[in-house]
């Protein structure tokens, strides 16, 4: 197949459609606008819905409905636009009902910044909304991974009868690669949905999507049997790329665009002897803990890099367990990190490994200054006093 | 036609409400409205091919209440959720059925907006000036003076605001094909109330756009009256304030205009 | 001449069928009480309905079903 030249967020809109995706709800956000623009100029062109809402919260319930009519159906945004859709995400899980959620992310909190940013892994992994629930979370690094990937949420969405996200960042969406567009998928062989709302035609009793129970047993029997779902999906399907981690004394972990930049630290180690690697979780959530945990027999030490102050590592740490040190580097901000940068804090890592000690670095200002004070706290009080 | 027998019953329980006792309290308007509804699914023989969304509040657990497919939505978002129902099944019918704190408070960017854009969708709008599941709270059209649990002293519209005529304010919509303002105190007011409801649907059915019925209503139990008295009281508060009547219908302005 | 009956398990005694009723033949059941404890309606004769179906068309619950 030849390779076409595609921004990240028109090339995951042209995935989603030829996935099956037929019925796109959205609003106008930066990052992500793209996306939305290329489906308002393909999907009546397919006869499908492109259909801007009044607002993100009405966007996600356009999707709880159609989901629950049984179509593949998506919507798009950003940071503040995915706090919005927060109920209406719960509802989704909630009610059973699968869809696909794209978060291409910015810069927080609050209006922020338009720039990438990983700030919302705690949002997408923890509690996109109010309650017990989950949604499967797949993170891209390449618009070619942006390309394939809606077709693999869509089929774990219908699978497990939940809702599935794209956490995607600025850079990722806005950023232009070479890509080899995945198969046009026949809307015949989409599964079935029984379950769904089309209309009882006086031969079957009626369906219902809703996730109220008045009585508490109720509601503690289909939450649990969404935590059974959960269960099954945390042994199956944790997925991750690992780069020469096998002999790695730091182990580096790192998603999405920021493990693009791990990489090239990484590799800046190995050619100074540093035995460094990468792991790149490509599920968020079920999170890749046994990778992690496998990693943690023999490295001395891991190093979590992020465009935030500090998320994903609690889930290294987690996973580690107190074997040895799990150190974190980032900005935030919507500055996007220097390898070098990483490459510093990776030797920190090594350097400290036997101190049993976590680290953070943040350093506060662009330059690097590598002069021992990067990122202790009592160096930062001395300079600025 | 799944309507009754008519050589046997003058009036029987319409086939597409459940036999369930709802939660509605003795003497609630909404079991007057839905029963309306379930009739109109019959007599138009569209049960099969509808789907309902229900909203939050008193109605919540309507989903019980029809045989018809049913969704149960956040609150306010209903209008939303029969959008995306409707743009995945157009040849469906769809309707929402919403009370006024779902419809002309948390809601009113969905309910403005399903209009605006003329989706061929039903709504039945309750207006009970209050919010009744949630025991008795001010709602976006609780009356210049009237006493609810969050109004205690009296709506004060200086310091709360004035209520919503929802009716009015849609007119100006043009995506709406139909929208009527009814009651149901007396058996005649139903039957006009049930053949706007008809309207609404077969406006849906002829693709003609967004139809509106709202319903000035009573909540005996959260106003603190018996059934009569909340319909006494509706009589002279509300009605003078919601004006019953036909605000938007697309066909007669067009056989009026082709005059 | 038609026959009223009225279901005791969703009448919930609000009376507006008594109201409602042109005949005033329409009244709630005070000796009775139903399961879910309310005085159910019931039709007290018959033979003077008309058959308007007033009742049926004001009753909430839709508990009256009435045959010709």
């Amino acid at each position: 197949m030849a390779k076409v030249l595609m921004k990240g967020n028109e090339a995951l809109a042209e995935g989603a459609i030829r996935a099956g995706c037929r019925h796109f709800f959205g609003y106008p956000i930066t990052p992500q606008s793209e996306l939305a623009a290329y489906m308002a100029k393909r999907m009546p062109k397919i006869g499908g819905t492109y259909l801007q809402a009044e607002s993100e919260v009405s966007a996600i319930n356009m999707v709880y409905g159609a989901s629950a009519a049984g179509v593949r159906v998506m919507t798009s945004s950003s940071s503040p636009g995915v706090s919005l859709k927060g109920e209406g995400i719960s509802y989704l899980i909630g009610a059973d009902l699968p869809c696909l959620i794209v978060n291409v992310e910015r810069s927080g909190p609050g209006l922020g910044g338009i720039q990438p940013s990983q700030g919302d892994y705690w949002m997408s992994t923890r509690a996109t909304g109010h309650g017990d629930g989950h949604v499967l979370v797949l993170a891209p690094n390449s618009v070619q991974e942006m390309a394939d990937f809606a077709a693999k949420a869509f089929e774990l969405g219908d699978r497990f009868r939940m809702p599935a996200m794209i956490l995607a960042d600025g850079l990722l969406g806005q950023m232009m690669e070479p890509v080899e567009l995945p198969e046009e998928l026949d809307l015949a062989d989409l599964p079935e949905k029984p379950w769904a709302l089309t209309g009882t035609k006086l031969e079957r009793e009626h369906h219902i999507a809703n996730s109220l129970a008045m009585e508490p047993q109720d509601l503690e029997d289909m939450v649990l049997s969404r935590r059974e779902r959960y269960r099954l999906i945390k042994a199956t399907e944790q997925k991750c790329e690992q780069i020469m981690v096998d002999d790695a004394e730091v182990v580096v972990v790192a998603f999405g665009a920021a493990s693009r930049i791990a990489l090239s630290a990484v590799n800046a180690a190995r050619e100074q002897g540093i035995k460094a690697g990468l792991i790149r979780p490509i599920t968020l959530w079920p999170y890749p803990v046994d990778a992690v945990k496998a990693a943690a027999q023999h490295a001395k030490a891991f190093l979590s890099v992020e465009f935030s102050t500090g998320q994903m590592v609690e889930d290294v740490r987690l996973a580690v367990n107190g074997k040895c040190p799990v150190n974190f580097f980032g900005h935030t901000g919507g500055i996007v990190p220097d390898p070098s940068e990483a490459l510093e804090a990776i030797k920190l890592s090594l350097e400290r490994a036997d101190s049993g000690e976590d680290f953070e670095i943040l350093p506060f200002e662009s330059k690097l200054g590598l002069d021992g004070s990067f990122g202790k706290p009592q160096a930062y009080a001395e300079r600025t006093a | 036609m799944a309507t009754f027998d008519k050589q046997k019953y003058l009036y029987k329980r319409p086939h597409a409400l459940a036999d369930v006792v709802t939660n509605y309290c003795p003497g609630c308007t909404h079991g007057i409205v839905q029963r309306l509804v379930c009739e109109v699914l019959d007599e138009l023989d569209i049960e099969g091919d509808t789907i309902g969304v229900c909203p939050v509040g008193c109605s919540v657990t309507a989903y019980d209440f029809y045989n018809c497919d049913m969704a149960q939505a956040a609150h306010g978002r209903a209008p939303a959720v029969a959008t995306g129902i409707k743009r995945a099944l157009p040849d469906k019918v769809v309707f929402t059925y919403q009370g006024d704190g779902d419809f002309a408070s948390i809601g009113t960017a969905e309910s403005i907006h399903i209009a605006a854009r003329g989706e061929k969708v039903t709504t039945i709008f309750i207006n009970n000036a209050i919010y009744g599941m949630t025991g008795g709270q001010m709602a976006p059209t609780s009356l210049p003076g009237q006493v609810t649990q969050t109004s205690p002293y009296g709506r004060d519209v200086a310091y709360s605001g004035y209520p919503i005529r929802v009716c009015e304010m849609m007119q100006s919509l043009d995506g709406v094909a139909f929208m009527e303002r009814v009651t149901v105190d007396t058996p005649s007011h139903i039957r006009k109330a049930k053949k706007a409801i008809k309207k609404a649907f077969q406006y849906q059915l002829e693709g003609l756009g967004f139809s509106l019925i709202e319903v000035v209503a009573t909540c005996p139990t959260n106003w603190g009256m018996t059934p009569q008295a909340a319909f006494k009281w509706m009589e002279e508060n509300m009605i003078p304030y919601y004006p019953l009547g036909n605000f938007v219908d697309v066909k007669a302005e067009a056989t009026e205009e082709a005059k | 001449m038609a026959k009223v009956s009225v279901s005791s398990v969703f009448c919930k005694g609000c009376g507006l069928c008594v109201d409602a009723c042109p005949e005033t033949i329409m009244a709630l059941d005070m000796e009775t009480i139903t399961d879910h404890g309310y005085h159910p309606a019931v039709c007290i004769d018959n033979d003077k309905c008309t058959g308007c179906i007033s009742c049926a068309t004001i009753c909430p619950d839709v508990a009256i079903t009435i045959e010709r």
